[in-house]
């Protein structure tokens, strides 16, 4: 049996109860909403770019402790990126979060390593990962709310 | 925490020997005892019923009402047998008023499409409540889209109940047809259905109730009920999946235009003319799920061998149990608290997420659902995105509720 500690770490659950940068971004020029029809979570992300990197972000929504510690996290990880870099980030997050080898093992998780007990979840997966696929869709510009079925 | 008393009660019902009847039951999950509550979603099945399916493939298989031969005829034979035990389970006046689907859902679409399309037209109405299932919503709208029709939804109070006042007040000679479900998937409200049924017949509307919560725990008689339609599916009465039953009063379903076109359904068929087959076969299109209702025969005969009131009896117990101990961990709010309730016992736990909560109990051995139960409607109305919900089937135990209690607490702890 996997422990819980492994999900719920602490980390995760001081996130989830003080997201960060969980506010309206007014000027932002992407924005994006995610939606997960299965449990109901639904995130906006917000993110200002200049160029190619990512100025300022932030998120608002509600959702369950994984996703919600999970947007919080992201945005203080991708703020100062540049957007190519966030993409590659997410591509490692979700190589980690699904047990995956780390076929881009050579970008830095940093803290998000503490995500890693979600692989032990597989139906917590789409907790983790709708924020990022939310920032994604922002980036790309997409006007129609991003769902994870 | 109360240990509660083991063993057989008044009734004879002794639940560690219905607990034997269900192989699932025995096994462990994360290392522990399953114990398992989310029987509103689907209920696990008796030796009998798995056994009753084996024997169809391994003894009986052969297409029903087709052929001369001996493996045909016993198919046919145990397949009508179970529209008979499926009569008798409901109390229905005629075994041709019994129609096998594929489960509530399809009961549902079957009534729209086929009632629904023949009597309801531009400036009419439907009336259903704020408590349905998607599937008691989605299949109306559907019809109202396609007629110009009208949706009303009459409103639940915060306790869960339907208000009956503001109900009678949206009946009127518009309303073609009511939709009512029998008892609430995510609340556990049961609903007064002859006081229903009398108020809309006085307008001369028929009523469908939804009945997928109720039969696994009370005695569905269509007609002391007086509905015009009911509709059940046999995977939450301990049946399998894809079977299910659609009532409709003789009268209404002679009628009513076939739903689907097919094999069985016709009496003769000419490129100009299609001659449609008697009750219920008009209704049954193509080759049936016989295993299915086979399974479902057995399913019925199970629950009516042990007794529904004494199911209904024991679950009451259980579920009062389950509710007072739940209720008195702090942070737990109860989402529906109706006075009439069956099977259900849905709740938050401060701010922690429903999907947190779930997946908390699941190491504890605890399967429940977590989420909008396909009633974001209800969700709406409490101001919640999801609950959690424990449900409660004849197999459960006080035991079982002292560990539901033991593993919210866990989450707790987690959150704190």
């Amino acid at each position: 049996m996997s422990d819980l500690r492994d999900l719920y770490q602490d980390v995760i659950l001081e996130h989830s109860k003080a997201p960060r940068n969980y506010r309206e971004l007014p000027a932002a020029n992407h924005r994006a909403e995610g939606f997960n029809p299965l449990c109901g979570d639904r995130f906006t992300v917000y993110v200002t770019t200049e160029g190619d990197a990512i100025r300022d972000i932030s998120f608002q929504g509600s959702g369950c402790a994984i996703s919600k510690a999970s947007a919080s996290m992201m945005t203080q990880m991708v703020k100062g990126k540049t957007t190519a870099e966030a993409e590659k980030l997410f591509r490692r997050f979700h190589d980690l979060v699904t047990g995956h080898a780390a076929a881009n093992g050579n970008v830095d998780l940093g803290k998000l390593a503490v995500f890693a007990g979600v692989s032990e979840y597989p139906a917590r997966v789409k907790c983790a990962t709708l924020a990022w696929h939310t920032l994604h869709a922002a980036l790309e510009g997409k006007q129609e709310a991003i769902s994870t079925e | 925490m109360s240990v509660a008393a083991k063993g057989v009660s008044g009734s004879g019902f002794d639940v560690e020997q219905v607990r034997a009847d269900f192989p699932i039951l025995q096994q462990t999950v994360h290392g522990k005892p399953l114990v398992y509550l989310d029987n509103a979603a689907t209920s696990q099945k008796p030796r009998a019923v798995i056994e009753a399916i084996s024997r169809y493939y391994e003894g009986t298989n052969s297409n029903v009402h087709r052929g001369v031969h001996y493996l045909s005829e016993l198919a046919t034979a145990n397949y009508e047998s179970v529209r008979e035990t499926a009569r008798a389970f409901l109390n229905a006046a005629d075994h041709r008023e019994i129609v096998f689907v594929r489960g509530t859902t399809e009961a549902i679409n079957l009534v729209a499409q086929s009632y629904g399309r023949s009597h309801v037209q531009s400036g009419d109405e439907i009336l259903i409540t704020e408590m349905e299932h998607h599937s008691n919503i989605v299949p109306w709208q559907i019809l109202c889209r396609e007629r110009g029709a009208k949706l009303r939804v009459a409103p639940i109070n915060d306790a869960g109940e339907l208000d009956l006042e503001a109900f009678s007040n949206l009946l009127g000679p518009k309303t073609k047809l009511v939709a009512v479900t029998h008892v609430s998937n995510a609340l556990g409200t049961i609903n007064p259905i002859r006081r229903i049924t009398e108020m809309a017949h006085s307008f001369g509307a028929p009523v469908l109730v939804d009945g997928a919560q109720a039969v696994p725990h009370m005695k569905a008689d269509v007609q002391a009920l007086g509905c015009d339609f009911y509709a059940f599916s046999g995977h939450k009465v301990y049946g399998p999946t894809g079977i299910g039953v659609l009532y409709g009063k003789a009268a209404l379903l002679e009628e009513m235009p076939p739903y689907q076109g097919g094999g069985d359904m016709i009496m003769s068929v000419t490129f100009d003319k299609t001659v449609y087959n008697r009750l219920p076969y008009k209704f049954e299109a193509g080759t049936p799920d016989i295993a299915g209702v086979i399974g479902l025969g057995a399913a019925l005969n199970y629950v009516t061998r042990l007794g529904i009131g004494n199911i209904g009896a024991h679950e009451n117990g259980v579920v009062r149990y389950a509710t007072e101990a739940v209720s008195a961990i702090p942070g737990v709010r109860l989402i529906g608290t109706a006075k009439e309730k069956a099977g259900v016992l849905s709740f938050t736990l401060g701010e922690v997420h429903p999907h947190d909560i779930g997946t908390i109990l699941d190491q504890a051995g605890v399967a429940i659902r977590t989420g909008h139960h396909c009633s974001q409607p209800v969700m709406q109305h409490f101001g919640v995105e999801a609950t959690a919900r424990a449900s409660f089937a004849l197999y459960n135990t006080k035991e079982e509720a002292d560990i539901l209690v033991r593993a919210i607490e866990k989450v707790r702890k987690v959150f704190a």
